[in-house]
């Protein structure tokens, strides 16, 4: 049985079962296996790893602290190929950044370094993270490691098939439409996407500057909330993370879920309702009142997010010229460009106020739904995605198909509230279900709290792929 | 059939924060050794992020008030997007629709807008192995720099000389920048049409000449001046003028063609998502209004009223606002030891004995020579008598009783004596002269 | 059919974003996302009467530093020059310009 948790990992390193060389050499034997055909990494920190795994065995060895001064000393973590590694090969799985060693490292890769966490290497996405499916990727689509057939999710495929398929015990990524969540769901993890202004962006590739959400893959909600604890906080190089003290969460409140009757249309695949509704009956059962509440404006998310994340993007991917570094504008991807250009048109002159400025003001109205909602509940239950993970090349050909099924996932990065993706069930092909929790601003101790409640009386997210 | 130039300014004010507009970095690039003064944001790599530089938007509210515009309560910042080597992010942090300053008046001259945004990087144009490149700087990319630009309301090329001149000196007595033209750290463009008729002139021209590129205030109304002729000139002969952009050829001391724009340019500005936006309270402005000096204007009023200096002296002593502090702490020090502030001001102007010296020192030193620099009694004696007998008639005036005219000799004989008369003695010895005659 | 996206304005388009499109792609795009734009309509079924935009989620404001130097992160010259293709003397070098587009 693979190592899950990062209390078990932490009890076998304490007890001298492992040691965190065994745990690199141990993942760094699994990716070789798997890698040829899961395609999750783009690079590989071999030896990086093992001085970091050397280094902390000394620690733990010598320091009788190592662990209350390293919260994460020994957990191996992949990076989503978005976060600057310095010294390490970063991409953005594009050709444009197919050879750029960055001069820096982001702010939550230090964070994470600091706590003892060992990076063994970067994970594939789709490129600059356009996508849902993993399909996107300059250097090739990844599969899903509980049915090579399909997709694993995107845009951060990478991280979740290799936590997924025990190549690393956690990893990173970033969800500005549902990138982690969705992925999450596919692959049966625990996927967080916390409240926008929580974690520091700083060093991170970014792709929509008022959507980005730096968060990560676990197996279990415990670990979930140990990551978000290092990462999250104030950073003097980021001036849109709020100074937020996140309060314990006193279990002796009474919580409210909000089920909302317009993410259960036509359209949702019946098995992903199943799970759903399942997922609320557990909450029932511990005694959790269930509320059926309304987001009026969710199906104009949609437009909204693709009027706001493009422009974003087409902004943001401007400094690639090829002059400082990278290559030229050409080695952009097709997704890319598209983004751009869909980007670029919503705000040029004549039509700023009817696509972005309307947008704008359309996203208030999404943002007033939440506010709305969370007077009456503490969380919201929901779906993450209409269908189960589909066949790599099913939805190649029509972009607005794809986009469409984000409507599950984009209203929470529209209103900057966080979402914990959690492991539900399966389909009857053998495919995870997710669901997910969405929670006001900063309240990720609510999400935390019923998650790790629903674990305790569940057992999805012990399951492993063949 | 009378012209009238229809001019307006647009000037660029380069800061002298400590560190750049959204980074670290120090701010000094002028000698610096190229790629140096470097990090992630002002080199645009990926994932930087931008972090505001409060006094930056200190320096520019203070701007602001000196030109009495109307201070936003609400302000942000906005992504101009064009793509250029000496833009790292290819889009510069500007203002769009909400900047920090706006509708002020100066000399009355309308103050249209002034906002904050970064500087760009610095290009230098070049021949390496044979090819011709350009050679990319960024120690200057993200420096803080403040925009103003006027509302086109001047009609001649000496008013804005005047204009200019006036902008530097409140810009320096504020000490946000050098203001200086050949540093860069001020930068000129001005656009100038030229309307049929008389003022006021009701409908604007349809076309606007920019000129760029003049890195001087003589050679800008240079520029100015052989533009409104060669605009006038066209508009007689029946030609149109087209939208352009020229610069100025001082050899031949006419302006020349560089760009003729057939659109303008699509920035796709929409709000910095990266920046929060600022809230400004009367309170800060209060604030700041609290600790900016008297200006220039001012200055010269008081001095003419208080001190009763000339002209010449006001304008000497108010060029630089050291100069004016200096000059007023010796009035203070002065006064103890009966100095005048004329007599300090014409030893600060003329006799520039001040070089290097405190001012206490200064005042110690004028004080001693005053002192010792009295003439002897001998020459007093021989000097009144000189004068007594070049101003015959001035004697018979007061033999006739005309005891004022001692004023007047008075006078000669300070003059006979190059100042050096004893004052205190003077009238008594010219009388006992005049009563000897 | 219809296209909300013309071949034009997608040429446009690309040349704003400094995109270098065959003629094919051109056309290739504009297909494509015409349909999307025509999506985006939309949003006029929804009231926004008064309604304020919003930007930014955070609420935050007057986010800012003070005025002093961080040294902490300067990336030293050969580093900052060690990604780009061509440099030359301490510079990066680009292809001669002729004038600014603004």
């Amino acid at each position: 049985m693979p190592i899950l948790t990062i209390t078990e990992l932490h009890e076998k390193l304490k007890a001298g079962t492992v040691t965190c060389v065994q745990m690199v050499e141990h993942y760094l034997s699994r990716i070789k296996a798997q890698n040829e055909s899961l395609n999750a990494f783009i690079t590989i920190s071999e030896e990086y790893a093992y001085e970091k795994a050397k280094a902390y065995d000394r620690i733990i060895a010598d320091n009788p602290n190592a662990f209350s001064e390293f919260p994460l000393i020994g957990v191996v973590v992949s990076i989503k190929d978005l976060y600057l590694t310095r010294g390490i090969r970063t991409t953005a799985a594009s050709n444009v950044l197919s050879d750029f060693i960055p001069q820096y490292s982001a702010t939550v890769v230090q964070r994470l370094e600091h706590a003892g966490a060992i990076v063994i290497g970067k994970t594939n996405c789709d490129a600059w993270a356009h996508g849902a499916s993993g399909e996107n990727s300059d250097f090739g689509a990844s599969r899903n490691p509980w049915n090579t057939e399909y997709v694993p999710g995107g845009s951060s495929s990478g991280s979740a098939i290799a936590v997924a398929s025990d190549m690393s015990l956690v990893a990173m990524g970033t969800d500005t439409g549902g990138s982690i969540r969705q992925p999450a769901s596919f692959t049966n993890l625990v996927g967080l996407k916390p409240t926008y202004g929580a974690v520091p962006r700083y060093g991170v590739i970014a792709m929509a500057s008022s959507l980005d959400s730096m968060g990560h893959f676990t197996h279990t909600v415990e670990d979930s909330e140990t990551l978000f604890s290092v990462t999250r906080g104030i950073d003097e190089r980021d001036s849109t993370v709020k100074n937020v003290t996140y309060e314990p969460f006193d279990t002796s409140k009474t919580i409210k879920i909000g089920i909302p009757k317009e993410y259960f249309s036509e359209g949702l695949d019946p098995e992903v309702e199943k799970v759903v509704r399942a997922a609320a009956e557990v909450f029932k059962k511990m005694g959790i009142e269930l509320v059926d509440i309304s987001l009026p404006h969710t199906k104009y998310a949609i437009s909204v997010y693709y009027i706001v994340q493009p422009a974003e993007v087409s902004s943001n991917l401007g400094r690639y010229d090829g002059v400082r570094y990278g290559n030229g504008r050409e080695c952009f991807g097709a997704e890319a460009k598209r983004r751009i250009m869909l980007g670029t048109y919503v705000l040029s002159s004549g039509y700023y106020d009817a696509y972005y400025g309307k947008a704008m003001k359309v996203r208030s109205r999404i943002i007033t739904d939440f506010k709305e909602a969370f007077s009456s509940v503490d969380a919201i239950l929901a779906p993450v995605s209409p269908t189960t993970a589909f066949k790599l090349g099913q939805k190649a050909n029509d972009p607005l198909q794809m986009y469409l099924a984000d409507i599950y996932t984009v209203a929470a990065n529209l209103a900057g509230i966080p979402g914990l993706a959690i492991p539900g069930g399966f389909a009857s092909n053998g495919l995870p279900i997710g669901f997910q929790l969405l929670g006001n601003h900063f309240s990720e101790s609510i999400l935390f709290e019923l998650g790790k409640r629903y674990q305790k009386v569940t057992d999805w997210h012990t399951k492993q792929p063949k | 059939m009378k012209y009238t130039p229809i001019i307006g300014l647009e000037v660029h004010i380069e800061q002298n924060t400590n560190s750049k507009m959204f980074c670290g970095c120090s701010a000094e690039h002028f000698l610096v050794k190229a790629n140096t003064h470097v990090c992630p944001v002002c080199l645009g790599l990926p994932g930087a992020l931008p972090y505001a530089n409060e006094k930056a938007i200190e320096n520019t509210i203070k701007l602001g008030l000196a030109f009495t515009c109307r201070i936003a309560e609400f302000s942000k910042f906005d992504r101009k997007h064009y793509f250029y080597p000496d833009l790292p992010k290819s889009y510069q942090i500007s203002q769009y629709d909400l900047p920090f300053c706006a509708e002020g008046t100066f000399n009355s001259i309308r103050i249209r807008r002034i906002h904050l945004e970064e500087d760009t990087a610095k290009l230098q144009h070049t021949t390496v192995d044979g090819k011709k490149v350009s050679l990319v700087d960024f120690n200057r990319s993200g420096v803080p720099l403040i925009e103003m630009v006027t509302e086109p309301d001047f009609h001649d090329a000496e008013s804005v000389d005047v204009f200019l001149k006036e902008v530097q000196m409140v810009v320096r007595y504020l000490g946000i920048s050098t203001a200086d033209m050949e540093k860069g750290s001020m930068r000129l463009e001005a656009n100038i049409s030229v309307a049929p008729g008389e003022l006021p002139i009701t409908e604007l021209p349809s076309y606007k000449v920019e000129l760029k590129n003049i890195n001087s205030f003589r050679f800008l109304k240079k520029a100015l001046e052989a533009e409104i002729k060669r605009q006038t000139e066209a508009l007689e002969r029946g030609e149109r003028l087209i939208q352009e952009t020229r610069g100025f050829d001082e050899k031949t001391g006419k302006t020349i063609s560089q760009r003729v724009k057939e659109e303008a340019s699509d920035y796709r500005y929409f709000p910095e998502p990266d920046l929060p936006p600022i809230v400004i309270e009367k309170t800060d402005i209060e604030a700041i209004r609290h600790n900016m000096p008297e200006f220039p204007a001012a200055k010269r009023a008081r001095f003419a009223e208080e001190y009763q200096l000339n002209n010449e002296f006001i304008e000497v002593l108010v060029s630089e606002k050291s100069k004016a502090d200096y000059f007023e702490e010796g009035v203070e020090l002065g006064k103890k030891v009966g100095l005048s502030p004329k007599f300090i001001a014409n030893a600060l102007v003329n006799l520039k004995l001040s070089e290097n010296m405190d001012v206490a020192a200064f005042i110690k030193k004028l004080y001693e020579e005053t002192k010792v620099a009295y003439a002897t009694h001998e020459e007093t004696e021989r000097a009144i008598h000189a004068v007594l007998v070049a101003n015959e008639d001035a004697v018979a005036k007061y033999k006739n009783g005309k005891v004022e005219i001692v004023g007047f000799l008075i006078g000669q004989t300070q003059k006979e004596l190059k100042g050096k008369g004893d004052p205190k003695l003077l009238p008594q010895l010219i009388t006992s002269q005049l009563q000897k005659k | 059919m219809h296209m909300s996206l013309t071949h034009d304005e997608t040429v446009h388009i690309a040349k704003l974003a400094k995109l270098p499109l065959t003629s094919e792609e051109v056309d290739h795009y504009a297909e494509q996302l015409s349909p999307i734009v025509d999506y985006f309509n939309e949003l006029s079924e929804v009231d926004v009467d008064g309604v304020e935009g919003t930007s930014q989620t955070t609420g935050l404001i007057d986010v800012l530093r003070p005025d002093e130097v961080d040294d902490t992160r300067y990336i030293p010259n050969e580093e900052a020059l060690g990604q780009a293709k061509i440099t030359h003397n301490g510079y990066f070098s680009v292809p001669p310009i002729l004038s600014k587009d603004n």
